[in-house]
């Protein structure tokens, strides 16, 4: 049986699927999902038995993230031999990143590329055919990947990282000498000269952390939902973005019902877009489903384009809707500019983001596309530069990090250099870890590399 | 003629410092065990520097004692002069040296291993090695005694095809104007040993009574004075002091317009020098921005004159030597009475060597020190711990010792040498050992005693003294979570002077150690009811309360290398069978034989895919 940490990742494609699947395995793959995961029956996840499954929520920090169903596998009999958890939840890229990340938060690290399937081998779970077929597998790929050349975004990365390890390097050869060689003249370095070596990393680190979910937003799309309350012109805006008629538009409020999912270009941004039911208060059994529905959505979604209707009064449902975009990234849209406005627009003040568009007559698609860039702070995004690709990228800059802090920590609160440089030596392990060049151990974590997260 | 004069368990070629480990440890262990050497004068030797231990090198010797080894107590025994070093710089760091009466140190380990019960002491050279049909190796000696052995150790040093280099002039020699091995050379090839040329030089010895050290600086032993020996009871003296000097631009010219005439630039050494010891030529050539390099002045004992120059090791003529040490001040009539010289010796490439420094191809042959590629007394001594360990073990038909890199900088050597190879001369430092902050000179004891009460080497006195001291340790700790420090001025004065926060409220005694600035003694005004304590015991306290964070971080990034040790790699494998590894790989790996997948891992030029498809093999 394997021992070790217990690891976790999307197990799904990474798109605007219905449902997205995050696998957790490893000895504390149920603690750690307990800690997540609320059961709607009330039960606790710890005590559930192998091959169950509960419905529930996830919550983070108390919240509820999404609503969800939790599979239960107790080892041996899983995928990989261990204890495995999955959480089926809503699609998207965003929901299921944030899923992840709670899981992550809640001690399981993120998985290496193949790890699951490293996993299943090293616990005896797969057969002689599986395994050769496995084989077959990495020779292939290995043989695409000594062919394929790397991309500008991998390149720039790998040379940014680099040169943040090779500062830490430097230093602590630096250390290493004067430690092994005191005899020799070796010069003290000065903790001022360490300490802004340190910095210098630890901000350059950060950006690159900073950029992470700006970067996301280019590279994998945005979960993005158009809600406002019926009749404002969602639908007509969906097909504005869209090009083309996708909802049914017509003048009955309440014409769309369900949830239409499209895919975008915004600028430089792909937005997974999802069109709502208008949202407002009704008797109607059915229009409640697609409401209720609707709302989740907004809850879910990385982007909300909140729309409201010029030509009519603000009123008690558009307040609903500010109030739903509370702490969402949020563009507020003005429709119907065309119309004589009854609207008090200062009533729109709260959104950071305004855009005055007119979906109808296709006025302010361009406004609306500087608006989103700007929310998703991807109008500074330049694609060619580094940007960490993934998320074991993400949650190796941030041990790195995590470690370089602790070095500096201790240097500032006057720990002896023994301790500082095992942090850096620490933080360069990680760094060589991202790209994937590090000797020795993570080498190991580098097995499987070639093959599809999360299996 | 040839005769035939003994039948043995275990035989060692050498008797220095890894020799006299190995045959010390067999024969403790109960093997029949006969030591050879070419000159019995010249056991336990130190041809080099008159000193035992510095970085990392302090942290062998007290893991040597801490397993059993001789080392230590010796060293503790021999003492001119103590110093811990890098002091301030970090536990982990924190090494001893100790200056030794090295003529003393010869006659008192001659005098410990004449009186081991198991062991014979013979002086012979040996010319020829061969193993039987039924698995029994035979050594010859020069007079032509044969001796049968089920096991051997070889710990040759530099007398194996030894030849000393002074300028122009070169000759077969051993160290210290020893004869050197030459014909069991050709014995080991004919045997199908792959040897390779290493190395190595000293620099002169001066008559004390030329040289004015009233212009040099003086380097005093520590007030403080600890032992390398977790069992030494005696007392250590500073007797001695070291002096310090320094070359100049004069001495640097000297040695520039004579390089043509050092044997290492003229061509004549094939042998790869230890880069991390070079000769003074090898400083000013390399580091040539630099004006003057240190010079330290060493006692080589306590009734003799001869004093060691260290950091002027050289290979240039006897006249050029003369020239430019009379540059440097202080040493301006300054008399030689041994020249410096290089030596190139004979050596086995490590990699050909399992973890329990067992030839791979030949069972029953170990190999340890400088004949396994390593520099220094104190690697050597380790070595020779953990072949005659091993040699025994096989002799018993017991488990053979393997240390891995979390246990030990012992541990850490030997996986070096073993998987990673060395293209010089090996020397440990405290940076090559990921896990310093748990591997500290300080806890040796902890780490690695109850290993040696396991294998045998750990009397009951010794072993009951380091239970009585953990049971001190652990008294202690606990005291120290429970106690409370009162608030009070003369506390808050002190907290102050030592630019940490002033308390308010009393607060645990555990929580003001946590602080860095903070240290045990400094709150001892502060802790009436503390009870007395040897330093060695508090000690432990202190750092494991003030670094616990860091060490609980290093335990768990052993913990998870340790999985990966624990993967075995058959011993039989042909690597060329396994479909899907690359050719640098299967060639490395049929090369290094690694024990485990960690192992495999740790060796260049085998990618993380071949590491798949060795673990995909092992779960066949």
């Amino acid at each position: 049986m394997e021992q070790g940490k217990t690891i976790a990742a999307v197990s799904t494609p990474l798109a605007s699927g219905g449902i997205g699947v995050i696998r957790v395995s490893g000895e504390k793959a149920i603690e750690t999902v307990s800690k997540i995961f609320v059961p709607s029956s009330g039960k606790t996840v710890c005590d559930m038995k192998g091959y169950t499954a509960a419905h529930g929520y996830v919550t983070e920090a108390g919240r509820k993230i999404d609503e969800a169903v939790l599979l239960v596998f107790r080892a041996p009999h899983s995928y990989t031999g261990e204890d495995v958890a999955e959480i089926s939840c809503h699609g998207g890229v965003y929901v299921v990143g944030r899923v992840l990340r709670a899981i992550l938060a809640a001690g399981a690290e993120p998985a290496a590329p193949g790890e699951f399937t490293k996993r299943a081998f090293l616990n005896g779970k797969l057969d002689l055919t599986e395994a050769e077929a496995v084989m077959s597998l990495i020779s292939a790929q290995g043989e695409q990947g000594a062919n394929a050349a790397m991309t500008a975004l991998e390149g720039a990365l790998s040379k940014k990282i680099r040169a943040a390890a090779q500062t830490l390097i430097t230093d602590s050869a630096y250390l290493a000498a004067w430690v092994d060689y005191p005899d020799d003249e070796i010069e003290e370095i000065s903790d001022e000269k360490l300490l802004t070596d340190y910095y210098s990393v630890l901000y350059e680190l950060e950006a690159l952390l900073k950029s992470y979910d700006a970067g996301r937003a280019v590279t994998q799309g945005v979960d993005t939902v158009i809600a406002g309350k019926p009749n404002v012109g969602k639908s007509t805006l969906m097909n504005l973005l869209s090009g083309f008629d996708r909802s049914i538009v017509t003048d009955i409020a309440g014409t769309t019902r369900d949830v239409v999912e499209d895919t975008v270009r915004l600028g430089n941004v792909v937005l997974h877009l999802a069109d709502t039911a208008g949202i407002h208060s009704t008797g109607n059994e059915v229009e409640k489903i697609g409401v209720d529905f609707a709302v989740g959505r907004v809850e879910r979604a990385m982007l909300v384009l909140a729309v409201f209707d010029l030509s009519r009064p603000f009123d008690k449902e558009d307040e609903e809707i500010i109030q739903l975009c509370k702490g969402k990234l949020c563009v507020a849209v003005a429709n119907k500019d065309d119309m004589e406005a009854d609207f008090d627009r200062t009533r729109l003040d709260c959104f950071e983001n305004v855009v005055y568009i007119s979906a109808k007559q296709g006025k302010g698609a361009d406004e609306l596309a500087a608006a989103v860039e700007k929310a998703l702070g991807t109008n500074n995004v330049d694609t060619s530069a580094a940007l960490l690709a993934n998320e074991r990228q993400r949650l190796c800059c941030e041990k790195a990090v995590a470690c370089i802090r602790e070095a500096i920590d201790a240097l500032e609160s006057g720990y002896t250099l023994d301790a500082v440089t095992v942090s850096t030596d620490a933080a360069v392990d990680e760094l060589l870890a991202l790209t994937g060049e590090k000797a020795g151990d993570a080498v190991i974590s580098e097995i499987f590399s070639r093959f599809c997260v999360g299996k | 003629m040839k005769y035939f004069a003994q039948n043995v368990d275990i035989a060692v070629i050498g008797a220095g410092h890894a020799g006299i480990e190995a045959a010390l440890a067999a024969a403790r262990l109960g093997c029949n065990t006969v030591m050879f050497a070419i000159n019995l004068d010249s056991l336990g030797n130190m041809p080099c520097n008159p000193s035992i231990g510095g970085t990392s090198k302090g942290h062998l010797v007290r893991e040597i004692d801490a397993l059993g080894g001789e080392m230590g107590i010796a060293a503790d025994n021999n003492t001119l002069q103590t110093r811990m070093l890098n002091t301030g710089k970090g536990p982990a760091v924190h090494s001893l040296r100790a200056q030794i009466d090295r003529r003393k140190y010869c006659a008192y380990m001659k005098n410990v291993v004449e009186n081991q019960k198991n062991l014979q002491l013979k002086q012979a050279e040996i010319v020829s090695i061969e193993k039987d049909e039924n698995g029994l190796w035979h050594l010859l000696t020069r007079l032509e005694a044969e001796y049968t052995a089920k096991c051997v150790v070889l710990a040759t040093g530099t007398f194996l095809g030894g030849r000393i280099f002074v300028g122009d002039v070169s000759y077969e020699s051993g160290p210290d104007g020893m004869f050197p091995a030459t014909l069991l050379a050709q014995s080991l090839k004919k045997l199908g040993v792959s040897l390779r040329r290493f190395k190595t030089g000293t620099p002169p010895r001066l008559n004390r009574n030329s040289i004015d050290f009233s212009v040099m600086e003086v380097q005093h032993g520590d007030e403080h004075k600890v032992p390398f020996s977790f069992g030494f009871e005696g007392k250590i003296e500073n007797t001695e002091n070291c002096y310090v000097t320094y070359t100049n631009e004069r001495t640097k010219q000297i040695i520039l317009d004579n390089l043509h005439r050092s044997p290492l630039y003229g061509g004549k050494i094939d042998g790869v020098g230890p880069r991390y010891c070079p000769s003074i030529e090898d400083k000013i050539v390399r580091f040539a921005e630099k004006e003057r390099h240190q010079l330290f002045v060493e006692p080589c004992g306590g009734d003799t004159q001869e004093m060691y120059l260290q950091g002027l090791s050289s290979s240039l003529p006897e006249d050029v030597q003369l020239e430019f040490l009379h540059t440097i001040k202080g040493l301006e009539n300054a008399q030689v009475m041994r020249t410096a010289y290089a030596i190139e010796y004979d050596c086995v490439d490590p990699l050909s060597l399992a973890s329990t420094l067992e030839f791979r191809d030949f069972g029953g042959l170990f190999g340890a020190g400088q004949f396994n590629g390593s520099s220094g007394y104190e690697e050597a001594a380790a070595q020779g711990l953990v072949a005659g360990i091993n040699a025994a073990n096989k002799v018993l038909d017991r488990e053979p010792l393997v240390l891995d890199r979390a246990s030990s900088y012992i541990g850490t050597l030997i996986d070096d040498l073993v998987t990673k190879g060395c293209s010089d001369p090996y020397r440990m430092m405290t940076s090559r050992s990921e896990y310093r902050l748990l591997l500290r000179q300080d806890n040796a004891d902890r780490r690695l005693t109850p290993i040696g009460r396991q294998i045998g080497l750990i009397s009951d006195e010794r072993w009951e003294k380091f239970n009585r001291k953990l049971e001190l340790i652990k008294q202690e700790t606990e005291r120290v979570k429970q106690v409370v420090v009162h608030c009070s001025d003369e506390l808050n004065t002190m907290l102050v002077s030592r630019e940490t926060s002033p308390l308010n409220i009393g607060i645990r005694m555990v929580e003001l150690l946590k602080r860095p600035q903070i240290s045990y003694e400094d709150l001892k005004p502060f802790d009436p009811e503390r009870p007395d304590l040897p330093f060695e015991v508090f000690e432990q306290v202190e750092i494991s309360i003030k670094y616990e964070g860091y060490l609980k971080r290093q335990e768990s990034q052993v913990a998870e290398m340790r999985r990966l040790e624990v993967k075995k790699l058959p011993e039989d494998i042909d690597y060329s069978t396994v479909t899907g590894l690359r050719l640098e790989a299967i060639e490395k790996l049929n090369k290094v034989r690694p024990e485990n997948i960690g192992q495999a891992s740790r060796i260049s030029g085998v990618s993380p895919a071949d590491i798949s498809v060795l673990l995909i093999r092992l779960s066949n």
